[in-house]
């Protein structure tokens, strides 16, 4: 059952609107609670004044920062450490008066209905004492009075760094040293369903059910936000319309939970819109690189140095996690003697910045593989040689993270299908000397990916087997299904280790942390590799369990050699009992009778790198500072394929977004408030099918041997190098380096203006 | 949910007009894709609407007698792309309404609306403007007809009284017969957005003399109202086609309007296009006069 391209065991509930999601399941009189945002960017709440919206008929109470618990929590969808040191930092609270960025959240109105909501916002007077907005990371990083949090006096949340060799050695000893600054914007997840939730209270405890990636995560921290055991949490996550980490973050859901308290535990919905989405979730860090390196005669590295600034905005969320994964990823693939990475990870008046499918890699990619152009470029040599004369052949570790390493490495079959694709030694030449108005280039950009989190964080899942009466199973997992295909591979594994076929594997797609096994979600490109682990063991001790109840079956049968196969136990070749048969009396039995359930709770401590590349070919038009993919292929290395089909969907998917990162998505915020000016979707430029490409999907398949079933990541690869292999195919157009995506028409335009193309 | 206090469906133009007299403070509403974003956001919250969605008198397309073309303000853009009448005689009209926003709004968005909306991003209005078209404007006093470049007042202001209402479009049959006309629109991206800037060129191309007898050119997105480049078109009647032609209009275009710098675009980047779209679509118009042309020749 693995590598086959079977359907998705969600299709027909999804495509029929079967499936349930969260809005679909309000209950009857649910009351909406909306929040008042901030209209500052900095500063503090002196007055507010709830009393007109409070008479408001259908308003049923407003809530103030003056009326929640004072002590912060953290918000993001890290597995909780028991070490302190390593603890996420809690620096939010439900509502504050302490407004940090603009649109923060001071207070919450709950009504009869959406409407009474939004007019008693308008009643609400609030005036402020205003503090200096400060948007850029590098100058927010000198400090401020006040700070954004007083127990960060310089607003630098973190700074790591690390040292392999001698860097500055290394440069003087280069023929060339090249250097140059890359910056990446905010960007948002635009998922299809914005942040929903609705929560009310039962038998003491609040139920919150809500769209996440993280159901055990977010019971954890509302238990920590509203200072009350976890255990009367419980969290439910129904269907959900994507989430590409932006709902690996606790949202809006402890403010919902203490919101259901405040009104005797009536259910209350927390409906957040589109434009909340943009400012008052979480984006994508934009950081800023400064980038060294040093080139013998060859072309190949002997040093290389990395300086980078990541805009965390107000508050700390996934913080430096996402700078530090990028600084690590500068030090491997590419073989150097002599590396220096150095990272800030900076308090500024922005909207947060939290996970987003890459986890820090989209950003350091298009930074190293845009200078890895640069750097071959500026000692003219091709720079797909460039690359395959620098990386690392097969297996390699990384030097500090143990046991982080390329397992199984497919980066140069990858490299030579993309370049094949694109006709990349012809057009690399065809294109060379262009002086027209409209210019063609190829360009490429390759990354490698961790799969899962260990060692940086903790790996646990947990998966769940029992027989059902008719031999089909029934699989629970606290894995979660966020439209990647999970459930489908997960049933495809269950299948393939019980031999089994997919109509006999049935799974619970809702995770109720009352019900299922603690797993910590959707993230990091990990759960058919960790959870696969577990879920393989768990198929497995089932497995066994059924052979051992067979032989208590079959006592005339010389039982050594028993097998399961196709729903039958067969012994010496022949069929001897119908998994069914066996089934009926495990349950029904007057002798011995016990259903056959098999529960693994897993740590799984391994990592292995996934790698892949992008080669795309565009036609610039100058005059009119367009860009346009004619082609564009990703070929990835993710070990053995589950699902051929659905592996070339979440290719697709990822180069869609990673598109759009590098010619037209941008969260462009006022200078002077730091409010997005573009935060609807209209004026957020996401592709359209309109802007999008014929995309072309290939894999390199090695098994690897960390993979329940030879796989390793390929969640979130397939965002990550697109924008540096069409900033590179305009490099190759024009000639100019640009240094900044999106390349955005404005900013082609300026450019070429300045460099006297037009 | 919208938040809409009050809601009045005319079945007839004088209904609408009885309608808005007797409520002063409601809206109109045709095909909603404006009004209900406003009421959405806030800034038209709680008001009350009249619908002409139901009017059949203002929808369609008709040609009459003497050649002028009625196109009911009420007809959605995705009824007028696929109108004989206009696929025959003023197929940039069908083309321009054809890249607004998607095929849902398409729809449902009207011409009226689009340009009673006011927007100087509307698609459809400067096509309508470099048509010189006149609007039938219905009210309790028997109506009025207002040339399309004498409605728009100001940013989002129109020249439509209290009690009244939009009811019919109409190109004289002088001002498209043996006119070409191309539009071209630029967006940063290629569906479901509003123009950065847009323009609509009309031409009359005499391509045995090789001159442009006639010409006339409508920005959208270039200043507070739609703007028609009178100077340009000055500068280029009765000019020989040719490079010199459109290196002189480019010029002419980059001084004439008078774009501003917002965070979707700047200036010199609005100027930067302006004469490149202005270009293109004259040099379009004249490919299509000597389509039409040659055709007859041959």
């Amino acid at each position: 059952m693995i590598g086959k391209s079977v359907p998705r065991v969600d299709a027909y509930e999804k495509v029929t609107g079967r499936a349930k999601f969260t809005d679909d399941l309000m209950p009857p009189r649910c009351l909406v609670a909306k929040v008042l945002h901030a209209t500052i960017g900095n500063g503090i709440v002196t007055s507010i004044d709830t009393s007109e919206a409070e008479k408001m008929e259908g308003v049923v109470k407003v809530v103030t920062f003056h009326d929640v618990p004072d002590h912060c929590y953290p918000t993001p969808g890290h597995p909780w450490s028991v070490e302190p040191a390593h603890q996420d930092v809690a620096d939010r609270n439900l509502l504050t008066g302490r407004v940090r960025y603009y649109g923060d959240d001071i207070a919450a109105v709950i009504a009869e209905d959406e409407i009474i909501a939004s007019r008693a916002l308008k009643k609400i007077k609030v005036e402020y004492e205003e503090y200096p907005v400060e948007i850029h990371p590098r100058k927010s990083m000198y400090g401020s009075r006040p700070p954004i949090h007083f127990d960060k006096k310089d607003n630098v949340l973190a700074r790591s760094n690390y040292f392999i060799g001698d860097v500055d050695k290394g440069m003087e000893e280069a023929e060339t040293v090249v250097k140059g600054t890359y910056k990446t914007p905010i960007v948002q997840h635009c998922h299809i369903e914005a942040p929903i939730s609705y929560a009310y209270m039962e038998k003491g405890r609040i139920v919150v059910v809500t769209s996440t990636q993280i159901p055990h995560i977010v019971r954890r921290v509302i238990g920590q936000a509203l200072g009350i055991p976890w255990g009367r949490v419980r969290v439910i996550k129904p269907y959900i319309g994507g989430g590409f980490g932006n709902k690996q973050d606790v949202l809006y859901e402890p403010l919902n939970a203490f919101l259901t308290t405040q009104v005797g535990g009536r259910p209350v919905k927390m409906d957040i819109s589109r434009e909340e989405t943009f400012c008052n979730t979480r984006t994508r860090h934009s950081i800023e690189f400064d980038l060294a390196a040093g080139v013998d005669k060859e072309g190949r590295l002997l040093a290389k140095d990395m300086h980078s600034y990541s805009n965390q905005g107000a508050y700390a969320s996934h913080g430096h996690a996402i700078a530090a994964n990028g600084l690590t990823s500068w030090r491997l693939q590419y073989a150097c003697p002599n590396i220096r990475g150095e990272a800030y990870t900076i308090y500024t008046n922005t909207p947060v910045g939290g996970a987003m499918r890459g986890y820090g890699i989209p950003q350091v990619c298009f930074a190293i593989e845009s200078f890895m152009d640069d750097v071959a470029h500026a000692i003219h040599m091709d720079p797909l040689e460039f690359r395959r004369k620098n990386l690392i052949q097969g297996y390699y570790a990384d030097a500090y993270l143990k046991p982080i390493a390329a397992n199984t490495n497919g980066i140069f079959e990858c490299l030579k299908k993309g370049a094949d694709y694109i006709h990349w030694d012809e057009k690399r030449k065809e294109y060379a000397q262009q002086t027209g108005d409209v210019r063609r280039g190829v360009g490429m950009a390759l990354f490698s990916y961790k799969t899962g989190v260990w060692p940086i964080s903790l790996e646990i899942a947990g998966a769940r087997l029992s027989l059902n009466q008719d031999g089909s199973v029934q699989l629970t997992l606290g894995a979660t299904e966020i439209g990647q295909g999970a459930d489908t591979v997960f049933s495809q594994m269950v299948a393939e280790t019980l031999q089994t076929d997919m109509e006999h594997v049935h799974i619970q797609t809702v995770q109720d942390t009352d019900v299922a096994p603690f797993d910590t979600g959707a993230y990091a490109s990990r759960q058919s590799f960790v959870t696969g682990t577990a879920v393989r063991h768990c198929a497995e001790i089932l497995r066994d369990k059924i052979l051992a109840y067979a032989k208590t079956l079959l006592p005339e049968i010389d039982t050594t050699e028993l097998e399961l196969r196709d729903n039958w136990i067969w012994a010496g070749g022949e069929q001897a009992i119908s998994l069914a048969a066996l089934a009926e009396e495990s349950y029904y039995s007057l002798t011995n009778s016990s259903v056959l359930t098999a529960e693994v709770s897993e740590q799984v401590k391994k990592n292995t790198i996934a790698t892949g590349c992008c080669f795309a070919e565009v036609e610039v038009d100058i005059k009119l500072g367009k860009i346009k993919i004619l082609h564009i292929i990703n070929v990835h290395d993710s070990g053995k394929l589950l699902n051929p089909q659905l592996a070339e969907m979440q290719v697709h998917g990822g180069m869609s977004m990673g598109m759009g990162y590098g010619i037209s998505e941008q969260l462009i915020l006022d200078e002077k408030t730091g409010r997005p000016l573009n935060g609807n979707l209209l004026d957020y430029k996401l592709m359209t099918m309109l802007d999008t490409p014929d995309i072309k999907a290939d894999f390199v398949e090695m098994e690897d041997p960390m993979g329940p079933y030879g796989n390793k990541a390929l969640g979130e690869p397939p965002a990550i190098p697109c924008a540096p292999a069409i900033r590179n195919a305009v490099l190759h157009a024009t000639g100019i380096s640009f240094h900044e995506i999106p390349l955005t028409p404005q900013r082609l335009i300026d450019e070429f203006q300045k460099e006297g193309l037009l | 949910m919208y938040d809409i206090e009050k809601y009045y469906n005319a079945k007839t133009v004088s209904e609408a007009v009885t309608l808005l007299k007797e409520h002063p403070d409601a809206r109109i509403i045709s095909g909603g894709s404006d009004v209900l974003i406003k009421i959405r956001e806030g800034r038209m919250a709680g008001t009350s609407l009249v619908a002409i969605r139901d009017i059949p008198e203002i929808k369609g397309i008709e040609k009459k007698e003497n050649g002028d073309i009625y196109i009911g303000a009420g007809t959605v853009f995705s009824h007028i792309t696929a109108d004989p009448v206009i696929q025959k005689y003023i197929p940039v009209l069908g083309e321009a309404v054809d890249q607004v926003g998607g095929p849902q709004i398409r729809n449902i968005g009207t011409i009226g609306g689009n340009i009673c909306n006011g927007a100087v991003s509307a698609d459809s209005v400067p096509t309508v403007f470099s048509y010189n078209s006149l609007l039938h404007i219905a009210n309790e006093e028997g109506g009025r007809i207002v040339p399309v470049r004498e409605f728009y007042l100001g940013p989002g202001r129109v020249d439509l009284h209290p009690g009244e209402v939009l009811t019919h479009v109409v190109i004289p049959h002088a001002e498209y017969e043996g006119y070409h006309g191309h539009y071209i629109k630029y967006s940063m991206r290629n569906a479901m957005d509003i123009a950065t800037l847009s323009c609509s060129v009309v031409s009359k191309v005499n391509i045995g003399e090789q001159v442009l007898e006639d010409v006339r050119i409508t920005f959208g997105v270039a200043a507070p109202v739609p703007y028609r480049c009178t100077e340009t078109e000055e500068l280029l009647k009765g000019q020989k086609l040719g490079e010199e032609l459109y290196r002189k209009l480019e010029n002419s275009i980059r001084s004439e309007i008078h774009p501003r710098d917002s965070w979707r675009a700047s200036k010199a980047f609005r100027l930067q296009i302006g004469g490149e779209i202005a270009r293109r679509a004259l040099i379009r118009t004249v490919e299509l006069a000597e389509e039409e042309q040659g055709g007859e020749h041959a």
